[in-house]
Order: C-alpha cells, then structure tokens, then sequence
C-alpha cells in the first residue's frame, strides 16, 4: 500500500467515511453488463445452488436447483444459466465497425459493442472461472450428452475468466475491486471484500458512521452474504429442511408437491440474494456517476477486439481452452499480461491527478517550476545530422528515483517524449535537468509550446516504453529446455487462440 | 597467503573447473549447471570456458542479464585472451563505455551480421531474443538464476548446448503480475531459468565452486551455513590473511564500538533500542550513515592477500545495502550532510541492485529493522544473504532490537503448492540463523 492511499485510510477510519481516491473512472462500464450473482453449496464449490442475472435492475432473473446434489437439475441450471449468458453475448454481436488499414494490420471489422459481466466480488469472479472450467469439456455426445449450449458456455466463461486477469480489461469486473480502486475506506482490504461493507463505508445510511453501517451488515440476517458461498446458519436452518421437503415429495412421485418445494426454495434464496442485488445496483450507480476517461474508451476498443476474435474462434468451431498453457503459451500469456499492466499503470498515471500524486510519493514521478529552458538547443548525430534537442530545467522537492537517461511523458504534452539529462541535486532539492526528443519539431521548424515555458508548474512520470510482443516458438517447437514439444495433444484441447 | 589453509582453494577450484570443461567436451552433453556461492570466480570459469571452445573452434555465444555484466565479461575475456575477436551486440540506445571501445579486438554493433568475424559473440539476454534463424554451438548464460525462464524459452532456439552459470542463493527474478495460474507447472514462466531447465532436465549434472575468493574466513562459514545449507563452501583464506585496521583511534561512542567488533571479528550488529518505525527510520538512517563516515574519518586500512602492504580504504571500497529504495535516498541524504567530506560518493543501493558487486566493508540496513511484521518480502533468503555477502573485510549490520521476537511472531506461512519444490534456505531460517550468529557481536547503541 502506497503513502496517499494509507493516509486515505487513515482519514476514512478517523472520519467514518471512505475518501476518494480517484475523481475519474478507468474502466468501462457498459451501457447494459450482465450481472451475475451465483451462489454455490458451502464446502461444494462445483455445485451451484442458484444465481441472479439482468441487466438493469429490474430486469431480474433468479435460476435456482432445488436439489444441488442432482447432476439432471444441476446441468438444468447450468442449461439456463448458458441460455442467458450466450443470449446476452448474441445481442452484442450485431452491429459492427470497419477498421481501415492500416500499415502492419489489413482493414478488418470488429464488433461495436461487447459483452460486460459484472459480479459482486472477487471469488464470483473466480467462481465463474471455475464453472468454465467444470462445462467447457463436456461431451454432447456419448452416454452422457449435454445441451451443446453448456459446453459453449464453459468456453465463454472461460474466456471472460481469462481476460479479466488482464490489466485494464473491462469484460469481466467485480465491484469490490472496482469500488476499492475509487474508494480508501476505513477497513482492511481483506474486509473490502464484503460489498455491503465497503458500501457500508462509501455512502453509510443517514445517522450513521461507515464503520457503524459496515458493522452492521456482518449480521446474515440483515445482510446475506454476497456470495459464491451461502451464509451457514441459512444453510442449516433454511435450505437443509427444504431440500430435504423436496426429496420427500420427489420420492413420493408428487408433482404438485416438488412444484411447492421448489417454489420455496427458490422463494428463500432470492431473499439470500435480493439484498446483493440492491447492492449490485448502488455500486454500479457510484461507478456511474464517475467520469470515464479516454484510456478507459480505448481499452474498451480493445475489449472489443478480443471479443471479435473470440467471436469467430468460436463461429469456426473452436475447441475448449485447454486445461493448462503449454510452455510457450504460458510465457505469451505473461508477456501479454505485462505489458498491459505497464500501459495501464502508465496511462493512469496521466489521467488521474490522484496517481500522478503516488507515484510522486515514491519518487516515480515528480512536478516542479521550469527555472529555465534552452528552446533551440541542437546537438549533431553520428550520422552528421544537426537536429534539434531542446533542453529546460525542472525544480522539484519530490523525491525522484529515476536514473538518468529515463525517458519520461507528461500528462499536459502527450505525444511528447523527454529523456533525463542530468540530475543534480542541493540538499532536499533536485533540479532536473530534461531533453525533449519526440515531439520537438526540427531546427528548422521547432513546434511550438514543445518547450514549457519559464515558471510553467510541469509534471512527469516513466514512459514504460512500448515493446513488441515477443516470439515465443510455436508449441511444437518447444526446446528441449522447457521439455521439448508435447509428446500427445488430446483432440479435445486446443491452443489458446491467438489474440 | 594460504598457508594456514588445510585445503588449496586454487587447485579446489582448479578441480571443478576442469571437470566442467572436461564435461562440455563430452559429446551429447546438453548442458551443464554451475552454482557458484558469492565471490567463488564464476566470472573465472566463464572466460575459461569461452576460450577454450573458441581454442576448439567451436561457435560459442555469451548471454548475460545486463549490459553492465555483458561489458565486464568482454572485457575480461579481451583481456584473458588477446588472440580472440570478440562481438559486444547491443541494443541501439547502448552507448558502450569508452574502456570498451579501447579494446582492440572487440567490435561493438546493433546488428548480429555486423558481427561475422567474431569468436565469440556477447549480449544480454533482451538482445538475444531478439537475434533470429541463427544458432551456435554453445551458450554460456551468465547469472542463470536471475534470469526468468521465458527468456530461455526465447533464446534457447540459438544454441544447441548451454553451460549455465549463477548464484543459487540470491533473489529470485520477480514479475509485475501476480496470477496463481502457473503454479506448479515445470514450466512456470514466473521461475528463474534453472529451475525451468532442471524440472525438464533432471539429469543434468550440476557443479558447484567450492571456494568464496571474496569473503573472509569469519563471513564464509556463516554465510554457507545459513545460506547455502546443503551444498556449502570453504573460504580462500585463512582469518590471519586479512586485517582491517584503522589508523585513527576511536573515540569511546558506540559506533566507534562496532567499526572496531568489525574490524577485530568481520561481523558487527549496531543495535538500536527497539522501536516500531516508518520504513525510513530516521534515527537507523543516520547510524548507517555515521557508520559509513567513521569509516573515512578513521581511515580505515584494509590488507589482504592483494594488498599485503594494506590499503586505506576510500568510499569505492565501502557500501550500504538496504531492502528499500526509499531507505537508499535516506541514507544518501544523511551521507550528504555527513563530516566526511568523501562520503557522499559511498555507493547506497538495494539488495537488488547490490547483486553481483564487492566491497571491503559493506553497512547493512535490516531488512527486518523497526517493523511490526515480518512479510515475505522481507523474509526473503536472497535478500539478506545479497546484504551479508558482498564484503572482503567486514559487514556491519544496523537494526533495532527484537527481530529475533517479530521472526517469532511471524512463522513462514506460505502457502505450499502442488509440484512445487520447497525453496531452500527457508527465509525464517535463514534470518534466525544469521542473527545468532550476529548476536555474539552486539554493541547496543543508545
């Protein structure tokens, strides 16, 4: 935890109020995400009891299985819940837009919106992932057979799974995490996972402190827990008999009677997951009333583009994801990861004043007064070549921490690349010496306002630079350091479709 | 110099590095790992076993984990064998230094076909990965347990047999992204290169230099034990080769009280009274700090088996160590403000950054000092064994009291996985061990 957002906290628990730690949004929130709260029996976790989906508020729909035990009511669950989700994924593909070419990409359409699934919190998030692993094998054909829609949805859920562990992306969120990136409250990460309780603490009810309101909802009875897993004194003393009511009339053949157990049931889990459901709904309106910035747009576009993908992976028949990454795909797969993190972690940087400030904190950025500045400054390359390197110098009383010869950017100049010339420092202070070297113009034609003028209050952070991906061998040209290619690949599994 | 030694660490070394080459000469031998403990001539090792192949005439590659490791390897290797046309490739914002470009037989260039006349090729890994439809006889990867294993996935295309040379005992390569998804994989691209290749490899045999050039003979048994606690070294000199004496007096304070524990037994533990502070504590700040300048003021004089005449040891010859770069700046500051008008040139720097270096006398802020938990981070073996490891003369350890009751208070509670081999020394261990023996060489300060 960063200096800012450990005062933050700080303030929050002495002032009973969550503080602000952003004034903008950095993720999409689309106009219509399916929302998805399940629920799973305690100590089971691949057996779902019940789940609630929509995509406003009060378009509500609850599937619930009676007997969780019972594979047939199980996969009529899972049946309906694909129903739903692949329903929703249809109607994101209508529309689409024509990307012209450009230089290394032939012209090529993508798909004008996406699919965005929201749940409440973290281990949803997982429990979703867990559930595309547990259907995306399933056969549809053999002595067992399935609806097709399961297998389908597995590899859905399994691709919504995977790019929500990717920096930035937008096609799976969870608000606990979404609410803690906007929001210091006065608790522990660890019970920011409670949506009630980090709500409890962002708007407590009137009268109220946050730790008062966020006391409150640890009370299973006022405030059921949003789940996957249910609360265990409703387990024992709600479900447990009426699970048990249903058996009874089941095995008594009773159609009438396992239609009332039935009914009850699901009667006493939507009371489980109303409450979330209201919760759901008040997150995504603080989310909402938060400006989006333009970083969340384009990472939206490229949301867009793995879906595309995605898409026509699955239009041509694709095959599940396999259990696990190969080698190569595995190192792809972090590479991938990591350079989203650094563009995300950058772009933020330079849209959110609040980031800027951390990460000046650590020394990672800093601000400071333009003392004075060398506008026409040229130097010669080694090719003989005079081209222009304006230089200007920078007072801080940040802590900088970066070496010499790091290039930097500028949230006020975007486009505009400075590298560190020399950093001497006096005492506490530090005068900053910088060299443009992107977006100067030439000697002949220096672009204007390139240079900040003296007394300007300027600020930078570290470019992450960007690099290409990296080409990992193909899977069957694994070396022999990393095992060699896989000696048999089961029909059934295939490579991580390129993205 | 090594005449009270029971063993000749010379010809010791001799005996692995002769059994390395002779193995990389076998035939059908794909690769061949050397752990080598802190200071244990592993830089030798690979400028001899380069010269050899290029002798052989076999096409040999060097890969190393940065550019500075990359220049001090070519230039030990121009200067070993004259004889040899060396290729530094680099990326096109290097700027090699000019000790570099003075090296006749060394051609420096961005593209690898720019590179066709020469013996042996050198870059770092990054660079590598980049090079393609190339591959040569051999790679010999320098610091093979900092470098993460997607990054032998990319080059392992352009040798067909690799000699892997590195330090066991020091940080593990880290990543920005925290995903359990590859745990337990043999291939876990997140784990260093070795383990990768072993996991794969099981049969690969493994060598071990058993001889620490740098550190002394008070530092090396400890330092092996609690470190290294299964394969161990042996110091090359005995504890009358080196003496680190000062030519000013003391006067009677208490840091005045550790250079001389230091100097008299190569260890010293600066306690301050216990205290749960900030991670930049100011008070453990200034101490390292004033540490550091009595050093200067007091004109310490290292001698050793390099210098039997003694040296008197300037601020090159001296390093801080700390786990944090916000801690570094601190102690950097208070170096600027010191009465010793050199101190300020004292290289300060993280554990991290601090691999691979050597000094006389190293000051060493713990990891561990004025915090109220002990976290993984901190735990970590690599770390200190990095901070209790880069010494010739003596290491002076600045801490508040009571780690040894938050090391209690915070048993290792990693989780343990499936497929994962358990990570030895174990951090907790390792600390405890290490501050047994530190406790022998207490001064409290006040």
């Amino acid at each position: 935890m960063t200096l800012l957002t450990s005062l933050a906290r700080l303030e929050a628990a002495a002032s009973g109020r969550a503080r602000p730690l952003s004034q903008v949004r950095h993720r999409r929130l689309a106009g219509q995400p399916l929302v998805i709260i399940p629920l799973t029996l305690a100590g089971d976790p691949d057996t779902p009891v019940a789940a609630m989906t929509g995509t406003s508020r009060a378009d509500q729909h609850l599937l619930a299985v009676p007997q969780p035990r019972d594979r047939d009511l199980r996969l009529g669950f899972l049946t309906g819940l694909a129903q739903i989700v692949l329903g929703y994924i249809a109607s994101r593909q209508h529309a689409t837009e024509v990307l012209p070419a450009t230089r290394n990409h032939e012209e090529r359409r993508r798909y004008a919106d996406a699919p965005q699934i929201l749940v409440p919190n973290r281990a949803a998030r997982d429990y979703l992932g867990l559930l595309g692993r547990s259907t995306r094998f399933q056969r549809t054909d053999g002595p067992f057979p399935v609806d097709p829609a399961v297998p389908a949805l597995g590899k859905w859920l399994t691709f919504f799974a995977d790019s929500a562990d990717q920096p930035g992306s937008a096609l799976l969120a969870d608000l606990t995490s979404l609410l803690a990136e906007h929001w210091a409250s006065g608790q522990s990460p660890l019970e920011d996972a409670s949506l009630a309780a980090q709500l409890a603490w962002i708007d407590p009810p009137p009268g109220m402190t946050g730790l008062q309101a966020a006391l409150a909802t640890e009370d299973p009875l006022r405030c059921p827990p949003a789940g996957p897993a249910t609360d265990p004194g409703f387990d024992q003393a709600i479900l447990e008999p009426l699970v048990r009511n249903y058996d009874r009339a089941a095995q008594a053949g009773s159609q009438a009677g396992t239609d009332r157990a039935a009914a009850e049931i699901t009667s006493a889990l939507r009371g489980q997951l109303e409450p979330t459901w209201n919760a759901v709904g008040d997150a995504m309106s603080l989310l909402r009333a938060l400006p989006e910035t333009a970083g969340a747009a384009r990472r939206w576009a490229t949301d867009r583009d793995s879906f595309t993908r995605f898409s026509s992976y699955i239009g041509d028949g694709g095959l599940p994801q396999p259990r696990r990454d190969h080698a190569a795909t595995a190192a792809a797969r972090l590479d991938r990861l990591e350079r989203a993190q650094a563009a995300y972690d950058a772009e933020r940087a330079l849209e959110d004043p609040f980031i800027l400030a951390e990460l000046r904190t650590a020394g990672e950025a800093f601000a400071g007064e333009v003392v004075s500045a060398q506008p026409s400054r040229t130097t010669t390359t080694t090719a003989g070549r005079t081209i222009l390197r304006p230089r200007f110098t920078v007072r801080t009383d940040d802590p900088v921490r970066i070496e010499p010869g790091r290039v930097l950017i500028c949230p006020t100049r975007p486009g505009q690349r400075i590298r560190i010339a020399d950093l001497p420092r006096t005492g506490t202070d530090a005068e900053v010496v910088l060299e443009v070297i992107q977006g100067m113009g030439t000697p002949a034609k220096p672009k204007p306002g390139a240079v900040p003028p003296l007394g300007e209050l300027v600020s930078y952070t570290i470019d992450p630079g960007y690099w290409a991906q990296r080409d990992f061998p193909p899977v069957d040209q694994t070396p022999w350091t990393h095992g060699g290619p896989p000696v048999r690949q089961r029909a059934d599994q295939a490579e991580e479709p390129q993205s | 110099m090594t005449a009270g030694c029971r063993y000749d660490p010379a010809s010791e070394t001799d005996q692995v590095i002769a059994a390395v080459l002779a193995g990389m000469s076998k035939p059908g031998q794909r690769g061949i790992i050397v752990d080598s403990p802190p200071g244990a001539g592993k830089t030798t090792l690979v400028v001899r076993a380069a010269t050899e192949l290029a002798a052989s005439g076999e096409s040999c590659i060097i890969v190393a984990q940065t550019n500075n490791q990359v220049d001090d390897l070519t230039t030990r290797l121009a200067r070993q064998d004259q004889g040899l046309h060396l290729g530094r490739l680099s990326a096109t914002d290097y700027i090699p230094p000019a000790g570099l470009l003075a090296l006749p037989a060394v051609t420096v260039a961005t593209r690898i076909d720019d590179l066709g006349s020469a013996h042996v090729i050198l870059a770092t890994a990054a660079k590598w990965a980049t090079v393609k439809d190339r591959s040569w006889g051999w790679a010999i990867i320098d610091e093979a347990y900092q470098m993460r294993s997607d990054m032998l996935l990319l080059i392992a295309a352009r040798f067909d047999r690799a000699l892997l040379v590195g330090d066991p005992g020091q940080l593990d390569p880290f990543s920005i992204i925290e995903t359990p998804r590859w745990i337990g994989l043999p291939y876990d691209p997140m784990q260093n290169a070795v383990t990768v290749l072993q996991a794969h490899n099981p049969d690969l045999p493994v060598h071990r230099l058993p001889v620490s050039w740098r550190l002394p003979a008070s530092a090396a048994p400890v330092v092996s034990s609690a470190f290294y606690p299964f394969s161990g070294f042996r110091p090359a000199t005995t504890p009358g080769d080196r003496h680190l004496e000062f030519a000013a007096a003391g006067i009677r304070s208490s840091a005045d009280a550790a250079l001389d524990v230091a100097a008299r037994s190569g260890w010293a533990l600066h306690e301050l009274p216990a205290r749960h502070t900030t991670r930049t504590d100011g008070e453990a700040a200034d101490a390292a700090a004033s540490l550091a300048a009595r050093l200067l003021t007091r004109r310490a004089v290292g001698t050793c088996e390099r210098h039997p005449a003694g040296r008197p040891l300037g601020p090159q010859n001296i390093a801080i160590g700390v786990a944090h770069r916000d801690q570094a700046d601190q102690i950097r500051q208070a170096l600027a403000n010191s009465p010793a008008p050199t101190a300020e040139m004292i290289r300060v720097d993280t554990a991290n950054r601090l691999q691979g270096a050597e000094f006389d006398v190293t000051i060493v802020l713990h990891p561990l000092s004025g915090r109220s938990d002990a976290t993984a981070f901190h735990l970590e073996a690599g770390r200190l064994c990095v901070l209790a490891s880069r010494h010739r003369h003596a290491c002076i350890i600045v801490a508040r009291a009571g780690i040894a009751d938050i090391l209690d208070a915070h048993p290792s509670d990693e989780p343990i996985h499936l497929g994962v081999r358990a990570k030895f020394p174990d951090g907790w261990e390792a600390n405890h061990a290490l501050l047994a023996h530190l406790s022998n060489h207490r001064i409290p300060a006040p």
